[in-house]
């Protein structure tokens, strides 16, 4: 189901917007550093930020406890006892660096998520679809059409944010979320796409339902989706997804 | 080993460690002690290693019977805690017998008591830790509060030759009016010069929404210079963001690991401990400091927790 693949397939000329000419480092507190490549959500600032995370992963930097790659920004929690700041921002500057001049690639997985859309999974399928004057099929073939990018994951644990939807079916959230959203279920907020990884209250326009498991707390990694990963959706029945639950729970 | 039976839950008990470290970045948020400082305490004063997990009450704390004999100490704010009903002294070593009933009574200080159990509680590690995240269901016991029945079983020591005290002078005061220092930052930028400075002189008030995910503050509106959001980047706890109506949210131990309002500033890392112990209608004012003399707090603090084991005072 995954294999390894350059992201190079996400040319994205004239996406440029938002992306700063240098990038900001700036204090999140006296443990942690943020490092902003850029103020909207692109993948030419995205593909900055992991690059970056892999970078630090492979320098080993003593006193860099964790990092926390998100759209547009790069947060690196440090233990100011065991590394200077001064020292902490030349280390990461020097990477930054390097790593703008030899421009690597930020190389994910592809994994392939199977959705069962619409109905009872995916209650708003109509709406999106209504929304564009599309039909339902189209809407599940513009989604399962391509690729997207994940770009981060958070709010709750495994949570993937990927983009971007085509136009055509891009739409806005709930004016009023949802108390509950089954984990498994397939949203779209505005040209983004993302999987609840574990049932939460939640706003996002839900077009389907993957019986994959996204977090699991007893796994490591406990998230199927890291940043980088590039995912696409493959519809399926409404009997292979029970199948495949039925598979899990055995 | 079980060793202690709970025999009423309480308002919101959970089983803590000093949190859950290397996993923001796949969402799961760090969790652990609101109070830190008051969980290695109480691991001290029964020779645990400071990491154990122990118990957090959260204002009306429960009511435990011991399942045999142990030893236990309990620290963090004043909770009035009985054995048998007869008072019993917080920040040092206890000796409770098989049957014996420990319960608390008022909260005359702070928000959250800390109960330490010779040889540490015994809850599975997930991803690292013990700590409860119940809102992600995992950790502690079955991922939630403790509920009536619930069996809190601790891992094998010798008993305590030692009775440990904890000294006046080290044992921190839980004030309902706070003074927390601020680094200003990351996104302060975002905001007017005035907002800024009302942040910094106004007293604001801690609101019914408090728990162990983040506090919403009561006070002068903050102004934003033109937006209040942001494209959603990294949160840790301490971190105070300012959504649209101008009213900060200071983001605690179980917050969402990311967050897309805009963070005015971040309290520095020894000032997290005291918020911790904060409760609704206390008061909250905001000083600011530098990165060098935030780092310079940090490092007095370490060294006063590296110094608290030798500072206990042996009473028999």
């Amino acid at each position: 189901m995954s294999q390894r693949a350059t992201s190079s397939s996400f040319s994205a000329p004239g996406r440029e917007i938002g992306l700063y000419a240098a990038a900001r480092y700036l204090p999140l507190g006296d443990c942690a550093l943020l490092i902003e490549f850029g103020n909207t959500i692109n993948p030419t600032a995205n593909r900055k930020v992991i690059s970056l995370d892999q970078a630090i992963a492979r320098a080993g930097i003593k006193g860099i406890e964790e990092t926390v790659p998100t759209y547009r920004s790069l947060l690196v929690r440090y233990d100011p006892t065991k590394i200077a700041y001064g020292q902490l921002i030349a280390r990461v500057k020097d990477l930054e660096d390097t790593m703008e001049k030899s421009s690597p690639e930020a190389i994910g997985r592809v994994v392939t998520i199977p959705v069962v859309y619409g109905g009872e999974y995916g209650p708003d399928l109509g709406f999106v679809a209504q929304c564009h004057g599309l039909a339902e099929e189209q809407v599940v073939k513009l989604h399962s059409g391509q690729k997207y990018r994940v770009y981060m994951l958070g709010f709750v644990a495994g949570f993937p944010y990927m983009g971007e939807v085509a136009d055509e079916i891009a739409t806005p959230r709930l004016e009023t979320p949802r108390v509950k959203v089954p984990a498994g279920s397939v949203g779209i907020a505005e040209k983004q796409t993302g999987i609840y990884s574990c049932e939460a209250p939640g706003g996002w326009r839900i077009i389907g339902r993957t019986p994959l498991r996204l977090f699991n707390p007893h796994q490591e990694p406990p998230t199927l989706l890291e940043p980088g990963d590039i995912v696409t959706f493959e519809p399926i029945s409404e009997n292979a997804f029970k199948a495949s639950i039925e598979e899990q729970t055995r | 080993m079980k060793v202690l039976k709970v025999q009423k839950p309480g308002l919101f008990t959970t089983i803590q460690d000093l949190g859950r470290y290397g996993y923001l970045r796949f969402g799961v948020p760090i969790s652990g002690a609101m109070d830190k400082f008051s969980l290695i305490a109480a691991n001290l004063l029964v020779e645990n290693d400071t990491n154990d997990a122990c118990i957090e009450t959260t204002l009306t704390g429960p009511e435990l019977q011991a399942w045999e004999k142990t030893q236990i100490a309990i620290t963090g704010g004043d909770c009035s805690p009985k054995i048998n009903n007869q008072s019993a002294p917080m920040w040092q070593t206890l000796t409770v017998q098989e049957g014996d009933i420990v319960s608390f009574g008022r909260m005359e200080s702070g928000c959250r008591a800390y109960i330490s159990i010779r040889g540490g509680i015994d809850a599975p590690l997930i991803l690292g830790s013990r700590s409860t995240y119940a809102r992600g269901k995992f950790g502690g016991i079955g991922g939630r509060q403790l509920k009536t029945g619930d069996l809190i079983n601790a891992f094998d020591a010798s008993s305590l030759e030692t009775v440990y005290e904890m000294p006046k002078e080290t044992i921190p005061q839980f004030s309902s009016n706070l003074r927390i220092n601020v680094l200003l930052g990351p996104q302060a930028d975002m905001f007017t010069e005035e907002g800024v400075e009302t942040f910094l002189s106004s007293q604001y008030k801690v609101t019914l929404e408090a728990d162990r995910m983040g506090y919403r503050l009561e006070g002068p509106i903050i102004d934003h210079k033109e937006r209040a959001d942001t494209v959603s980047d990294g949160l840790l706890p301490g971190a105070i963001q300012v959504p649209k109506n101008g009213k900060p949210i200071l983001i605690m131990r179980d917050a969402q690991t990311t967050g897309g309002y805009l963070k005015i500033a971040v309290a520095s890392t020894p000032d997290i401990d005291a918020l911790g112990q904060a409760k609704p209608n206390d008061t909250i004012e905001f000083s600011k400091v530098t990165i060098q003399e935030a780092h310079g707090k940090m490092r007095e603090y370490n060294e006063l927790l590296c110094a608290l084991r030798e500072k206990l005072r042996k009473t028999n």
